[in-house]
C-alpha cells in the first residue's frame, strides 16, 4: 500500500470521525438549548477533537513507515533471499538492496548485479505484505482514535480546550523550526570542520597563504594534505565584495536614495521605486551571465588598452575572470539594497530636522549633507555592513565571472577566487567524501557563516539603536 | 586691531557679511545654487546610472535570447525506405513503426539530396517519425519533409555571424556558409516556432536543447517549498506574534529567525547536502531535497512578512472579538488571521520569487546534473530553470548563448508573473486600517 493511500484512508477516517462529532454535539446543543454553560464546546470542536484522535496517532504510524520502512523491507528481503546472493560487506551489501528497490519500483531498467532481478519480484512481495501491515495499522489506529473520542463526547466534555492545546502544540512546533535550522547549520558545519581541522591545522588554514585543494586528490604525493591556506581566498573575497562592489555601489545607492527621497516628484518616485525592486528582484545567476557575456570582455578589453599606456600594469596580468568584472556587476546588484536601506535612514530623520536647516537658509544640498546624512549616518552604514554581509556569501556572480586562481593580488584585472567560488567547485562534480579537499569546503563554509553572522549582528543593532534614537 | 575694525567697516567699500546686495554675498548664493545644482545633478545621475544598467542588461538578454524561440529547418526529401528503416514493406503496427531506424533514413536521404552530415541534426529524424505515425501509408513513398537543423545552419539562419569576416575569425566554416547559402537560395530552409526548446529537457546538441524539463523541475521544487514553508511559517508568526511570552526562549527563536533571513543561500545548500543527503541519504538531484532546502531558506522570509501582516491588523478587532466570548485561538483564526491574510500571501509570493531564482544552493545538493529527461515526479533527478542557465552558461559550444538568454528571458517572466501578482494581491486585497 503506497504512503498516499495510507494517508488518503487515515484522512477519510478522521473526515467520517469530524462529521459524526459534529452530529453528536449538534444533538447535545438541540437537546439542552444555547445557554452558557450546559453545553461546553461548539459543535465543531468536538468534530475537531474526534478528527485529531484518528489522525494524529495515525500519522505517527505512517512517518515511523516511511522513515523506517525501507530498512524492514530490506532486513527481510535479505532474509528470504538463498545465502550468498547478498554480497558482502556493508557498503555492497547497500548498494546491492537500492539496487533491488530501484528495479522493483521501475526506477532504474536493471541493477549491475544479476540477482537484482530475481530478488526484485522478492522485495515487491515483502513491500506488498509490510505496507499493507502498516496501512491496515494505521487505519485500525484512526478507527479506534475516533472510536475512543466518540465516546468521550457529552455536552460538559472540555473538547475546544482539548483542541485548542493541540493547535497551540502545532504552533510552538512550527516556531522551533528556525532554531533547528539554525542548530542544523551550526552542528553540521562544525562537525565537517572539526574534521577537516584534524587532518589539517587550524592555523595553516586561517594563516596560509597557498590554496591548492587539487593535490589532496592525489594520496601517494609527498605533502597530500594539499595546500590549503585560506588566505587568498579571503583576500578575494573582501577584493571583490567588500571593495570593489562597495565602491560601485555605496555611491550610487547611497545618491540614489537621496535623489529619490529628497528631490524626485512624488510621482517619478512612484514609478522608480519599483524599477529598482526589479533590479534587486534579478536572479543572481542572470547577473552572472551579464557579467561573464557582456562585462568581462569590456573590462579585458580596458585593461589591454590601460597596459599599453601604464608599464606599471602587466598585459599578462589582464584577464578575462578579472577581480573587477565580478565586483563590478556585483556593485550594481547591490546598488538598490543600500538605496532601500538608505531611503529608510533618511526618511526616519524627523522631520523637524530638515525643516531648521531649511529655515535657517541653507539649500537643499547643504541640508542634506551637513544634517540628514549625518543624522542617518548610523543607519546608512549599518545598511552598508549588511550589503558587505550580502556581498561577501553572494556566489553565482563570482563562480560565473571570477576565477579559480588563488591570486593574491591588489591588480583588480587580474583573477582572483573567493569563499564561495572554491565552496561551489569542491562540492559539485565528482566527490571523494572524508577527504580533506571536501571537508575543507565545510571549514570554508563555516568561516562565511560566522563573518556575516557577526557582520549581520552588528548591523542590525546599530540600525536598531539608531531607530530607537529617533523615536 | 584697527585692521580688523576697518575690515568690517561698510565705509571702507567692503559689505557686511548679511548685505543681501552686495556682490561678494550674490557670488557666494550662485556658488552654492550651483552646488545645489550639481548635488541634483548627481543624484539623478545616479539613478539614471543603476536604471541604465537595468536597461542594458534587459536588453542584452532579450537580443540575444529571443532567437532560442525560432529553429532553422531544412527541406528533405526523406526516403521511407522500409529496408533502411528495418521494417516489414507493409508494417502497420504502430509500436514496431516507432522503433524503425530513422536515423539510418535521414542520414540516408540527407546524402542523397546531396547535402552535408552538418546540416540535418541527430534530433531530425524526431519529425519523420511523428509524420510516420500519424500517417503509416507513406512507408515506402519519398517524402519532402523539414527536419530541423543543426547548431551552426541554425545560427546562420537567423544572422548570428559576420559574414564578412575572415573564416578564422568565426565558429563557422566557408563550407558550411556556402551550403547555408545555397539552401536558402533554394528556399529549402525556414524559421519556425522552436519546439524543442519550448517542451524539450537537456541535450548535448544546442538545437535540440530545451527548458521544458528544467521549469518543471522548478515547479516541482517550489511545489514541495510551499508546502512546508508556507504552512510552517505562517503558524511560527502567529505563535510568536500572537501567543508567545517574552521570555529568553521567544528571544533565541527570534534572533534565530532574524539571521537565518541573512545567511548566505550557498550555507543552507552545505546543510541540505551534509543533513538530507549525507545523513538521511535522500537522492541526489532530486526535486523533493531541493524543495527541502529551499522551504528553509524561505521560511525566515515568510514568518518576517506574515508578522507584519498579522502585527497591521488593529488590536480593536481582537479586544472585539475577544469581548464576545470568543477563546485566543478563535480570535487569531477566525478574525484576525482572515484579515492578514492577503499580507501574509504576499510574502509568500515574495519568498517564493526568491526560491524560484536560487541557484546556488541547489549546486550544493546535486541539481548541476546533465538530466535529458523531463521529471516526472518528486524523487526524479531534475534540475531547475535558474541551474540550467548556469549549466548552459558553462557549455563553449555557440548554440548555447542564446539558450542560456532564452532560459534568462523565460525565468524573468516567471519572476515577472509572480512579483504581478503580490503587487496585485497588495493593492487589492489589503485592507488599510
Amino acid at each position: 500500500m503506497p504512503g498516499w493511500l495510507m494517508l488518503a484512508m487515515v484522512l477519510v477516517v478522521a473526515g467520517a470521525g469530524f462529521w459524526l462529532g459534529q452530529r453528536r454535539a449538534a444533538g447535545f446543543v438541540a437537546e439542552l438549548g444555547t445557554r452558557v454553560g450546559v453545553v461546553h464546546s461548539r459543535p465543531n470542536h468536538h468534530g475537531w477533537f474526534v478528527a485529531a484522535a484518528a489522525f494524529v496517532p495515525a500519522l505517527v504510524v505512517i512517518i515511523v513507515w516511511a522513515m523506517v520502512g525501507d530498512r524492514v523491507v530490506g532486513a527481510a528481503v535479505e532474509a528470504e533471499l538463498p545465502p550468498g546472493t547478498v554480497p558482502e560487506g556493508s557498503l555492497e551489501r547497500v548498494a546491492f538492496l537500492a539496487d533491488v528497490k530501484g528495479v522493483a519500483r521501475g526506477t532504474f531498467a536493471a541493477g549491475f548485479n544479476p540477482a537484482t532481478e530475481a530478488a526484485a519480484a522478492i522485495w515487491r512481495a515483502v513491500e506488498g505484505r509490510y505496507s499493507l501491515l502498516a496501512g491496515v495499522a494505521a487505519v485500525a489506529l484512526a478507527l479506534m482514535g475516533a472510536l475512543w473520542a466518540l465516546t468521550r463526547l457529552a455536552p460538559d466534555f472540555r473538547a475546544r480546550t482539548r483542541v485548542e492545546g493541540l493547535v497551540m502544540a502545532v504552533l510552538i512546533l512550527a516556531s522551533t523550526v528556525a532554531i533547528l535550522t539554525t542548530l542544523g547549520i551550526v552542528i553540521s558545519l562544525v562537525f565537517e570542520s572539526f574534521r577537516f581541522f584534524q587532518l589539517v591545522p587550524v592555523t595553516e588554514f586561517l594563516f596560509g597563504t597557498q590554496w591548492s585543494p587539487q593535490i589532496a586528490m592525489r594520496a601517494d604525493q609527498i605533502g597530500q594534505s594539499g595546500a590549503f591556506g585560506a588566505v587568498p581566498l579571503f583576500w578575494g573575497t573582501i577584493f571583490i565584495g567588500a571593495i570593489i562592489a562597495m565602491i560601485v555601489a555605496v555611491p550610487l545607492g547611497l545618491m540614489t536614495a537621496i535623489y529619490l527621497t529628497q528631490y524626485a516628484a512624488p510621482g517619478f518616485r512612484a514609478v522608480a521605486k519599483p524599477m529598482l525592486e526589479v533590479l534587486a528582484g534579478v536572479p543572481t545567476v542572470v547577473y552572472g551571465f551579464f557579467a561573464a557575456l557582456t562585462v568581462a570582455p569590456l573590462v579585458r578589453d580596458l585593461g589591454l588598452w590601460l597596459a599599453s599606456w601604464f608599464p606599471l600594469l602587466d598585459p599578462d596580468t589582464v584577464t578575462a575572470q578579472s577581480a573587477l568584472a565580478a565586483g563590478l556587476v556585483m556593485g550594481i546588484m547591490i546598488i538598490p539594497f543600500i538605496s532601500s536601506m538608505a531611503d529608510d535612514a533618511l526618511t526616519a530623520v524627523p522631520r523637524a530636522m530638515r525643516d531648521g536647516s531649511l529655515a535657517m537658509g541653507a539649500t537643499t544640498s547643504e541640508t542634506i549633507a551637513r544634517v540628514l546624512v549625518p543624522a542617518a549616518l548610523p543607519g546608512i552604514v549599518g545598511g552598508v555592513l549588511l550589503a558587505v554581509s550580502r556581498a561577501i556569501g553572494e556566489t553565482m556572480i563570482v563562480v560565473m565571472a571570477a576565477g579559480l586562481a588563488a591570486n593574491l593580488t591588489l591588480n583588480p584585472f587580474d583573477s582572483v577566487t573567493t569563499v564561495t567560488v572554491q565552496i561551489v567547485k569542491l562540492l559539485t562534480g565528482d566527490q571523494e567524501f572524508d577527504s580533506p579537499k571536501t571537508l575543507s569546503a565545510f571549514a570554508l563554509g563555516l568561516a562565511l557563516f560566522l563573518v556575516t553572522l557577526m557582520l549581520n549582528i552588528y548591523a542590525l543593532s546599530v540600525v536598531k539603536r539608531y531607530r530607537e534614537a529617533y523615536e | 586691531m584697527s585692521e580688523a575694525l576697518t575690515a568690517a567697516a561698510p565705509a571702507h567699500g567692503r559689505a557686511a557679511p548679511t548685505e543681501w546686495g552686495s556682490r561678494e554675498m550674490q557670488g557666494r548664493l550662485r556658488r552654492r545654487y550651483a552646488a545645489e545644482q550639481r548635488f541634483r545633478l548627481m543624484g539623478i545621475g545616479a539613478f539614471l546610472v543603476a536604471a541604465g544598467f537595468l536597461v542594458i542588461l534587459l536588453v542584452t538578454i532579450v537580443s540575444a535570447g529571443w532567437n532560442s524561440f525560432r529553429s532553422a529547418e531544412v527541406q528533405v526529401p526523406v526516403v521511407l525506405d522500409p529496408v533502411t528503416l528495418g521494417v516489414a514493406p507493409d508494417e502497420r503496427d504502430p509500436e514496431r513503426l516507432a522503433r524503425a531506424d530513422f536515423q539510418a533514413a535521414v542520414a540516408e536521404s540527407a546524402a542523397r539530396a546531396g547535402l552535408p552530415p552538418f546540416v540535418v541534426s541527430d534530433g531530425g529524424w524526431l519529425a519523420v517519425r511523428e509524420r510516420l505515425a500519424s500517417d503509416p501509408s507513406l512507408l515506402g513513398q519519398t517524402v519532402p519533409m523539414w527536419l530541423t537543423a543543426q547548431s551552426h545552419i541554425d545560427l546562420l539562419a537567423k544572422g548570428a555571424f559576420d559574414l564578412e569576416s575572415d573564416e578564422s575569425e568565426r565558429a563557422v566554416s566557408d563550407l558550411e556558409v556556402e551550403t547555408f547559402r545555397a539552401l536558402k537560395a533554394e528556399g529549402k530552409l525556414r524559421l519556425v516556432l522552436n519546439r524543442h526548446f519550448l517542451f524539450g529537457a537537456d541535450s548535448v546538441d544546442p538545437e535540440l536543447a530545451g527548458i521544458w524539463g528544467a521549469l518543471k523541475g522548478s515547479f516541482l521544487v517550489l511545489v514541495v517549498t510551499l508546502a512546508l514553508s508556507f504552512p510552517v511559517g505562517v503558524f511560527a508568526a502567529i505563535y510568536l506574534e500572537e501567543f508567545a511570552p517574552r521570555n529568553r526562549w521567544t528571544d533565541m527563536v527570534e534572533v534565530s529567525i532574524n539571521n537565518l533571513a541573512a545567511v548566505p543561500s550557498i550555507i543552507f545548500g552545505l546543510l541540505g547536502l551534509a543533513v538530507f543527503l549525507n545523513t538521511f541519504n535522500m537522492p541526489r538531484s532530486a526535486p523533493v531535497v531541493g524543495g527541502l532546502t529551499l522551504a528553509l531558506m524561505t521560511l525566515p522570509v515568510i514568518v518576517v512578512s506574515a508578522r507584519a501582516a498579522l502585527k497591521a491588523v488593529p488590536p480593536s478587532i481582537r479586544d472585539a472579538a475577544l469581548g464576545v466570548g470568543a477563546s485566543p485561538v478563535q480570535v487569531v483564526f477566525h478574525h484576525v488571521l482572515p484579515l492578514a491574510f492577503p499580507g501574509v500571501l504576499t510574502g509568500t509570493i515574495i519568498g517564493l520569487a526568491r526560491a524560484l531564482g536560487e541557484t546556488a544552493p541547489l549546486l550544493m545538493i546535486g541539481m548541476r546534473a546533465f538530466i535529458t529527461s523531463v521529471p516526472q515526479g518528486f524523487t526524479d533527478p531534475a534540475t531547475v530553470l535558474p541551474v540550467q542557465v548556469f549549466i548552459w552558461s558553462d557549455n563553449v559550444q555557440r548554440g548555447f548563448v542564446e539558450k542560456t538568454s532564452g532560459a534568462i528571458i523565460v525565468l524573468l517572466l516567471f519572476l515577472l508573473l509572480m512579483n504581478s501578482v503580490a503587487i496585485f494581491l497588495r493593492n487589492r486585497l489589503e485592507v488599510r486600517w
